[in-house]
């Protein structure tokens, strides 16, 4: 039997599927990656918005963002996870781990709905302007939805970067779907190990198409075939 | 303290590890996205297969694609050019669109007064295209830089981490030096890089400043 054959029977086999009496199956370890993943990507979202948009639109602070978001990117997560477990107890592991996640998906999102904000063309904020619109309806109605595009964009990479962190939750004795992986490497068993990566890779997909689609909803069409030159994600 | 003193070798040598681990994907993903990008700026379909492609890659975690390399390549599971295999992979994923927007960004006028000055295709593109392109190339090697050298780390969840055997190690023995020490390490080797690149930039495009207006 071959290594493709090796995993695709780990992946189908009904037992893996289950959770047994210590055992636990694919769709509990699924719910555990989704549970760790989506409370931080909505505190993110709810920290980020607000303040990246309020930056974008007074232009200050701006410096302040960008060296953030540079330095956070610097930052491995998997040295956060570990000092913060370490430092909270495994008890608090799962707090622990929402605070790394937070702090993954903030700098993406602060910087999309920032440069989402401050490249909305100058002469469109000045034309609703002059037609009379106060500060807070140039933001609402004219610079966030021209900003849209740049963060959903975010949306979807913090999302992404929060569930790829998730994955290595299983490094500290937590659950998710990275626990095979974590599992299969320590048994020398392959097939668990390229199972569950087969199994986040999957979800990372889904995730990745689900959310472009709902981009592709959400955008005004005006905007929807935007030039942009923005290189660098 | 004295941990870092009778470690201090160890994390040396590991460090210069771990620098390879991540830049050698730098540069074979530059070499390898140049000629992707051109091929998508010069033709609709390429671009249309390339930019997607290279963006469900790079959605999906190095975890994942750690274990999924042996499968690929062939390789053992802790051969270390899986790693390196994987953050070429998103290298190339974050150079190719941007190669390919700057390439497209070229005004034509400049391309024509290329031509005139008697530049073939191949010399236009090294002679005036790929200088132009410097700046965004730089930016997005930065950007790919500081991500590898910390996704090196989570290597080590399969046994080739670079410094991330530090923060393994430092768990597993509730040994704060060892993490402290491996996460500073990481960060100023991901500093380190970013700077002199973003120095080399500077030196390769001396058109962008002196004479200004």
């Amino acid at each position: 039997m071959n290594v493709f054959e090796a995993v695709w029977d780990w992946l189908t086999n009904g037992d893996n599927w289950k959770t047994t009496l210590g055992i636990i199956g694919i769709p509990q370890r699924l719910g555990e990656h989704l549970d760790y993943s989506w409370p931080p990507l909505l505190i993110g979202i709810l920290l980020a918005i607000p303040l990246g948009a309020l930056i974008g639109h007074t232009g200050r602070g701006g410096t302040v963002v960008v060296s953030l978001v540079n330095v956070f990117r610097a930052l491995p997560e998997l040295g956060l996870l570990v000092l913060l477990v370490l430092s909270m107890g495994l008890l608090l592991a799962t707090e622990a781990l929402t605070i790394v996640l937070v702090a993954v998906a903030l700098p993406t999102l602060l910087a999309g709905t920032y440069a989402g904000v401050r490249n909305v063309d100058r002469a469109v904020v000045d034309a609703a302007r002059g037609m009379g619109m106060r500060e807070w309806e140039i933001l609402v109605k004219v610079e966030l939805p021209n900003a849209l595009p740049l963060i959903l964009g975010s949306v979807r990479a913090a999302a992404l970067q929060v569930i790829a962190t998730a994955s290595i939750a299983a490094a500290v004795a937590l659950g998710g779907l990275g626990r095979f992986v974590v599992d299969g490497f320590a048994f020398r068993e392959y097939q668990q190990m390229a199972g569950g990566a087969v199994l986040i890779a999957a979800l990372a997909i889904v995730v990745e198409l689900l959310l472009s689609a709902v981009q592709w909803l959400l955008v005004s069409p005006g905007l929807r075939k935007p030039r942009t030159r923005s290189g660098v994600r | 303290m004295s941990w870092l003193a009778d470690n201090f070798q160890r994390l040396a040598e590991v460090s210069l590890d771990h620098l390879g681990l991540a830049m050698v994907p730098v540069s074979v993903g530059l070499l390898i996205s140049l000629p992707l990008g051109w091929l998508a700026s010069r033709w609709r379909l390429a671009r249309r297969i390339l930019v997607p492609v290279t963006g469900i890659l790079y959605a999906i975690p190095s975890l994942a694609l750690f274990v999924i390399m042996p499968l690929v390549l062939g390789t053992q599971i802790l051969d270390p050019v899986n790693v390196q295999a994987v953050l070429t992979i998103y290298t190339v994923s974050l150079l190719v669109r941007a190669i390919a927007d700057t390439l497209d960004a070229v005004p034509e006028s400049v391309l024509a007064a290329a031509s005139a000055m008697g530049y073939r295709q191949a010399g236009r593109f090294f002679a005036v295209q790929l200088p132009l392109a410097v700046p965004v190339l730089v930016a997005g090697l930065r950007v790919a830089a500081v991500m590898n050298m910390s996704l090196v780390a989570v290597g080590q969840l399969i046994g080739v981490g670079g410094l991330g055997i530090f923060l393994i190690d430092g768990v597993q023995r509730s040994n704060y030096a060892s993490i402290i020490a491996g996460i500073v390490a990481i960060v100023v080797l991901a500093l380190l890089v970013d700077r002199l690149l973003a120095i080399l930039g500077w030196a390769l495009t001396p058109w962008t400043r002196g004479s200004r207006r």
